[in-house]
């Protein structure tokens, strides 16, 4: 049985059927496009999935398709302005956060969110925020001096909260 | 060349990308309608709330309920209302909401620290604090704290509600007291006297693991006396547990550091760990009473030095 579901994507108005037995994450992925969201443990223990829902960072692998309808849903994809990188994306470059990749899209959404809501983070903050995210690669320290260079723009002005991201 | 004997793990096995089972789905927009569903399909359904748990487990094939109720919906079951003397916690608050509330970390310190402690940001962001009691693990977080907190449940069925006392709640690993008709609607915390101090304590692998072992305890002491001491261990027992023998131990007596260790021996025999995955249950038996006289402490430290940052 088919579901008729609407929400917002990424900025646009999306409509779409859905099982209810579909997961927010394969929705994404096989029918919208939107490969920045990762399947990787599926359990809830490794954050790869993560998605934004009305602003919140959530589990797109443990989040039921139709749940969304009415809804607001940002990936990785939809923070950038255009093709310009975000503040986040250009630190993680920057500091060689990234190795094989498979982790950055939910760090990114992740360090994005933290600095909206505490522009001033301390590297605790950080690593208490982010705990949700594991990454086999890089062992954290290049991902959080990443969000410790991030916020370290904020404080000296050259990019304001309001311009960390689009959403 | 060697011949590696390379066994998928059970977790590949069956951890799928998708949920291989097909349930019929409702989304009630009351709690009437809620009750009403589970009134006509309780012992065949399964209750949908932050899906953390549900969902791990429907995609696992470790449930596979013929009906999904999605409460979802049911703004009216999300809220954390104080009303003077007790604070009232819908079912379907999510963690990050406790975590953003005021009146949990003034009046609840233990119940504080357990959401500081559960998932990481992502789940607190999912996760409801009736799904955790619901789930009934014997390592749920929210269960110690809110189980010395002396908090109350309300459960709700088409035929009315009743209100149970969470030490009576748990009666196995993933089994409650609850109907197959009945929904957990609310949690009620009286707030404690004044003078009261909690704390929760859980040791884990990493931060977002679930508990080898917790603890929470609420304290009072007047007079250098104890008036009271609550302790429940999590993770040790079959359902979180409540250590009455060693609460009635350590009324009366002077707070001293001497006085705790020697009257906190007494936990082990209340509880009954097994080795598991997480760990052993001679670790357990030996840790329970280290992280009891630590909660104890820390819960009277919160009283003299204060709590509020």
């Amino acid at each position: 049985m088919k579901i008729p579901i609407e929400f917002t994507l990424n900025g646009q108005k999306v409509r779409t059927e859905v099982e209810p037995n579909e997961l927010l994450l394969n929705l994404l992925r096989e029918k919208f496009g939107y490969t920045g969201p990762k399947y990787v443990c599926g359990i809830g223990e490794c954050g790869a999935c993560t998605v934004l829902l009305d602003g919140e960072p959530v589990l797109s692998c443990l989040t039921l398709a139709v749940d969304v309808d009415g809804h607001e849903v940002t990936t990785v994809e939809g923070l950038a302005k255009s093709r310009e990188l975000t503040l986040v994306q250009k630190a993680l470059i920057e500091e060689a956060g990234v190795q094989c990749g498979y982790c950055t899209p939910g760090f990114v959404i992740m360090i994005d969110k933290l600095l909206k809501e505490n522009p001033n983070p301390t590297e605790e903050e950080i690593r208490d925020y982010i705990r949700g995210n594991l990454c086999r690669c890089t062992g954290y320290v290049n991902i959080v001096k990443a969000a410790m260079k991030a916020a370290e723009e904020l404080r000296k002005g050259t990019t304001k909260v309001a311009e960390i991201s689009k959403e | 060349m060697t011949q590696v004997n390379i066994r998928p793990s059970r977790h590949n096995l069956y951890n799928t990308h998708i949920i291989p089972v097909r349930f019929e789905y409702f989304a009630p927009s009351s709690l009437e309608e809620a009750l009403e569903l589970l009134n006509k399909y309780g012992s065949e359904a399964k209750v949908l709330a932050g899906g953390t748990d549900l969902l791990v487990k429907m995609k696992m094939r470790v449930v596979e309920p013929k009906y999904v109720i999605n409460i979802k919906k049911l703004k009216e079951l999300s809220y954390i209302r104080d009303e003077g003397g007790e604070v009232r916690i819908g079912a379907l608050t999510k963690w990050r909401e406790l975590e953003r509330s005021d009146v949990i970390m003034k009046y609840f310190p233990a119940l504080y620290d357990a959401v500081k402690a559960m998932g990481g940001t992502q789940i607190r962001n999912m996760a409801t604090i009736g799904g955790n009691l619901c789930n009934a693990s014997p390592a749920a977080d929210s269960a110690p704290p809110l189980m010395v907190l002396e908090a109350r449940l309300i459960l709700a069925s088409r035929e009315g509600e009743r209100e149970v006392p969470i030490t009576q709640f748990f009666k196995g690993p993933g089994k409650t007291v609850m109907r197959p008709d009945e929904l957990l609607k609310e949690i009620i915390i009286p707030k404690p006297e004044p003078g009261t101090g909690s704390a929760f304590i859980k040791v884990a692998r990493t931060a977002m693991d679930l508990a080898k072992i917790s603890a929470a305890t609420a304290v009072k002491v007047e007079d250098g006396r104890i008036k009271f001491a609550r302790i429940a261990i999590g993770s040790a027992a079959p359902t979180p547990v409540r250590a009455w023998k060693t609460e009635e131990a350590l009324k009366g007596k002077p707070f001293t550091p001497e006085v705790i260790r020697e009257n906190v021996k007494l936990v082990e025999t209340e509880i009954s760990p097994i080795d598991d995955v997480r760990s052993t249950a001679f670790y357990r038996r030996e840790v329970s009473k280290v992280i009891v006289e630590d909660a104890l402490i820390l819960s009277h430290e919160r009283v003299v030095k204060g709590w509020m940052k």
